[in-house]
């Protein structure tokens, strides 16, 4: 609390009342007061999601208006922005929210060139979201706020240009409106070289330098401004980044977060041990459950243990930690494991591996209840060596290896050699769960899945256990579905 | 070439445009100079702290020609010392080159590298038409247009906002001033509108220049519609409806001038269609289009699109001609005739001429036909310093200039004999 405290604070005392009166913000301000180092990593990690979000999506390639949705539903679920009309909620939190969590991003995105590209990217699709969403009011009011350094064309200068107007119009109308409305259309002017995308296609009359912007482009002046000024941003708190030395503490939050930029965020199913559909479930159904509902990785260490009766260390801990999560207990995990290991004496067995499982569910040394490696976590730490098994296929299988196993693996739930170039140009840049998402949503058409919903309302694998139980949820539902069908003839 | 360094080229005149001011600043001191040696060798990277040290350096080495590049964020000379990055072009005129060679696919009297003052004419309707339009478009106003010495000119803007323009914003405007593109292999090369839409403003203002110039040059003078070469490109730009009709009768009829073949594209759109119809529409804006590809400026984008690219300095000597770089009045371009240019060897006979006169002196060119040339650069440098000074006078510098250079700082007078 309190070295981020000593960067924010300095100027405590000057806030007025209202900190916050518009819903859009350019993040000029630095936020200031106190803030817990849980609330710093909170905002921090919410804001990540529906940045990752953008990332993915961008990366899948989704049309503007899918990724807006999609964008939206995962704000309205961890970033809640509310109009300022909007008197039940508490906006001003909200703000606060975005606001700080806007900040501790810079802090963890402007240590390398590319992470600066992709933030400053990912915030201004964000901004640009929000922007079009606005209220048309409060949108103006805000715009109003800013010194954009624009002025207002008079009617009467309309007047006197209107025939370059119009032929400027003719440039960018829609084909069937031949004329514009150039009463009703307000126009802006602007020094040209702050629309130097929109002087190159001779979309606006220039007079003596300035652009005649019309309102309609003019959201290319605020996106353009939004994202010169962000990239500056980013270059002062680079500079500035050294001085946050002193707090042990920050370092290793902020190396977290920007690596959550690379695997997605980690979702919520570290600290949730028990199944998500509350279904116990047993040693003899893993071999079935690992055909329909497991994603790759867990997939392949399974048939890896089927074959050679045997999985190394870091291969255990990933498999056996997914499996006690998906509602495996201690009694069932231990037969599962005795049973796989078939080529060993019950004595080396209990000597040597079981405590190790029992350790894994926290009923061994130090008694802790360790949660599932998380998508991120298998991406990043403990990389397999030479004879390991474990890891994401997506990122530690060769493409040719990797395409092979899909194929034998998937290929029963749907997935053909047409679906294989798409996964395979998304793994080589290097979104792996976005690979892995893109085959979840192949492997489910049958339960009616569509393109670009992923695991759940558009989010993308972040945790293998997700991934399983996600699968289980809507098998269940086509079941139930058929249920009812069934009663009803 | 060495006497025409020492005692003719206008030094001083070249450093007030290129500094914008009487005191070294960066402007100057951080500029990037180039010359290319005798036997083609090119050395970059010079530059000078003054007008009389950039002298000497050129006395020294004789040169063919130099070239001016951009302000650096260091002297270039001590490029090797900076941090590596660190060495960035900041400043520049915003340039721009056009050439003869562009237009060799339409002009019939000459090709290559030969220009004669009919061929000229094209270049003259590209400097009235892109002067125009950078002026009201995009508001400069310190234009210096510069006789390339042979086939071609070149533009140096040197307002402060056209300076400071960066890469990306450079290739924007060059986007704007583009209408002609395509190779040899593409019929038609100007495609502005989406289908049958108004032209844009800036290009329908500047058709007022080029509808009689299309007539004057390319149907009168250049008659590049005789041939059956030309007439056959011409039918290539014409909507097909008409094409039949018109190979026909121009088939038949030899050698029937351009100015009928033109009458006759005219005659066929409209005793084709009804006025104000779609068709009609489609005729009048292919016609358009084809005065746009025959007269608009050809300009060379890559020259303006980079703030480091290098071009040749005003009042250097053209290798192959002979003939000085000399400033030209757009207000009277028309009258500008390449083959009047003086060229070193008539110069120098001049100098000789006015020998008797007086000892050597620096502003020997006073005495020569160079005389009205430097005059104009002058002229162009001074409204320049001007205007910078009363930026820095409006920003309260004022008074510490005054107080350095003294008033006559402030009237101007640096084209004096003390140099």
């Amino acid at each position: 609390m309190f070295s981020i405290r000593k960067k924010f604070v300095a100027e405590v005392e000057k806030h007025s009342t209202l900190k916050y009166p518009h819903r859009l913000n350019f993040y000029d301000q630095p936020p200031l007061g106190e803030v817990t180092i849980e609330e710093f990593e909170t905002c921090a990690l919410d804001r990540l999601r529906i940045l990752a979000e953008i990332e993915s999506s961008f990366a899948r390639n989704r049309p503007w208006e899918e990724l807006k949705r999609f964008t939206l539903e995962q704000c309205s679920k961890y970033l809640r922005l509310d109009a300022s009309s909007a008197h039940k909620q508490d906006t001003e939190a909200q703000r606060r929210k975005d606001h700080l969590g806007h900040f501790v991003l810079r802090l963890a995105f402007c240590r390398s060139e590319e992470l600066r590209r992709r933030f400053v990217k990912a915030e201004t699709t964000l901004f640009r979201i929000r922007y079009e969403e606005d209220d048309r009011q409060e949108r103006e009011e805000f715009l109003q706020s800013r010194k954009f350094g624009w002025e207002s064309v008079e009617p009467e200068e309309v007047k006197q240009y209107a025939s370059q107007l119009k032929a400027a119009a003719s440039t960018y109308l829609p084909p069937k409106e031949f004329e514009p409305n150039l009463e009703a259309d307000k126009y802006y002017k602007v020094p040209w070289t702050r629309v130097p995308d929109l002087v190159e296609r001779r979309k606006v009359f220039l007079k003596g330098g300035k652009a005649y912007v019309p309102s309609k482009e003019q959201s290319s002046i605020v996106f353009e401004e939004f994202q010169r000024s962000l990239e500056k941003a980013l270059l002062v708190t680079l500079k500035h980044l050294p001085r946050l030395d002193e707090d042990t503490r920050i370092f290793p939050l902020l190396d977290n977060l920007s690596q959550g930029f690379l695997a997605g965020v980690s979702s919520e199913w570290s600290s949730t041990t028990s199944s998500a559909t509350g279904d116990e479930i047993t040693a003899d159904m893993v071999d079935e459950l690992s055909r329909r509902h497991f994603p790759m990785c867990m997939r392949h260490l399974h048939d890896t243990l089927k074959r050679d009766k045997h999985l190394k260390h870091f291969g255990r801990l990933q498999y056996g930690l997914f499996l006690k999560v998906l509602g495996l207990s201690i009694e069932e995990a231990l037969a599962f494991w005795r049973r796989s290991f078939s080529g060993m004496t019950d004595d080396k067995f209990n000597k040597e591996y079981k405590y190790n499982i029992r350790h894994s569910y926290g009923l061994e040394g130090k008694r802790a209840n360790y949660p599932a490696k998380s998508c991120q976590q298998i991406l990043l730490s403990d990389q397999p060596g030479p004879q390991d098994s474990h890891g994401c296929p997506y990122r530690h299988f060769s493409l040719d290896n990797l395409q092979t196993a899909l194929l034998s693996m998937y290929s029963s739930q749907g997935l053909t050699v047409s679906d294989l170039p798409e996964v395979v140009s998304t793994v080589k840049s290097g979104h792996y769960h976005v690979a892995c998402t893109r085959v979840f949503e192949i492997t489910h058409t049958a339960q009616g899945l569509k393109k670009g919903e992923g695991v759940d309302d558009g989010e993308s694998v972040t945790h293998p256990n997700q991934y399983a139980s996600r699968s289980r949820e809507l098998e269940k539902k086509v079941k139930e579905e058929m249920d009812v069908d069934v009663t009803v003839t | 070439m060495l006497t025409f360094y020492r005692r003719l080229y206008p030094f001083k005149s070249i450093f007030h445009w290129l500094n914008h001011e009487h005191t070294p600043t960066k402007l100057f001191m951080n500029r990037e100079f180039a010359f290319t040696l005798q036997g083609d060798v090119y050395l970059r990277y010079q530059s000078f702290t003054t007008a009389d040290e950039l002298k000497k350096q050129v006395c020294a080495m004789n040169p063919t020609r130099f070239e001016i590049g951009p302000m650096y964020t260091a002297r270039p000379r001590d490029k090797k010392l900076a941090r590596p990055g660190a060495f960035q072009p900041v400043m520049r005129e915003l340039v721009f080159d056009i050439d003869m060679t562009d237009y060799d696919s339409i002009r019939t009297c000459c090709s290559d590298a030969s220009i004669c003052s009919r061929c000229w004419a094209f270049i003259a309707v590209a400097v009235k038409v892109l002067d125009q339009s950078i002026r009201n478009n995009f508001g400069y106003k310190y234009l210096l247009w510069v006789y390339s010495g042979r086939r071609g000119i070149h533009l140096w803007i040197s307002d402060r906002e056209a300076m400071e323009l960066t890469d990306e914003q450079r290739k924007a405007l060059v986007g704007w001033m583009t209408v002609i593109q395509g190779g040899k292999d593409q019929h038609k090369k100007v495609n502005l509108r989406l289908s049958l839409r108004q032209l844009p403003p800036s290009i329908l203002d500047s058709l007022e220049v080029l509808v009689p110039a299309f007539t004057d040059i390319i149907l009168d003078d250049q008659d590049c519609f005789r041939s059956e070469e030309g007439w056959r490109e011409l039918l290539h730009l014409i909507p097909k409806n008409y094409v039949e009709s018109l190979e026909d009768k121009w088939e038949k009829d030899y050698d029937r001038s351009s100015h009928s073949k033109w009458e006759d594209v005219k005659n066929e759109i409209k005793t084709k269609t009804q006025k104000g119809s779609q068709p009609r529409l489609t005729g009048t804006t292919a016609m358009e289009d084809i005065i746009l590809q025959y007269t608009y400026p050809r300009i060379d984008a890559e020259v303006s699109k980079h703030r480091n690219h290098l071009l040749k300095a005003p009042f250097c000597v053209h290798p192959k001609t002979g003939r000085v770089c000399v400033p030209v009045d757009p207000s009277t371009i028309d009258d500008f005739n390449p083959e009047r240019v003086p060229t070193v060897g008539q110069l120098l006979r001049e100098l000789d001429q006015a020998k008797d006169t007086g000892d050597e002196h620096h502003s020997d060119w006073e005495k020569t036909s160079l005389k009205p040339y430097v005059e104009m650069l002058d002229k162009h440098a001074l409204e320049l310093m001007e205007e910078v000074r009363r930026v820095k006078r409006e920003r309260g510098q004022g008074v510490h200039l005054i107080r350095r250079h003294g008033l006559h700082a402030l009237t101007g007078r640096f084209s004096d004999t003390s140099w």
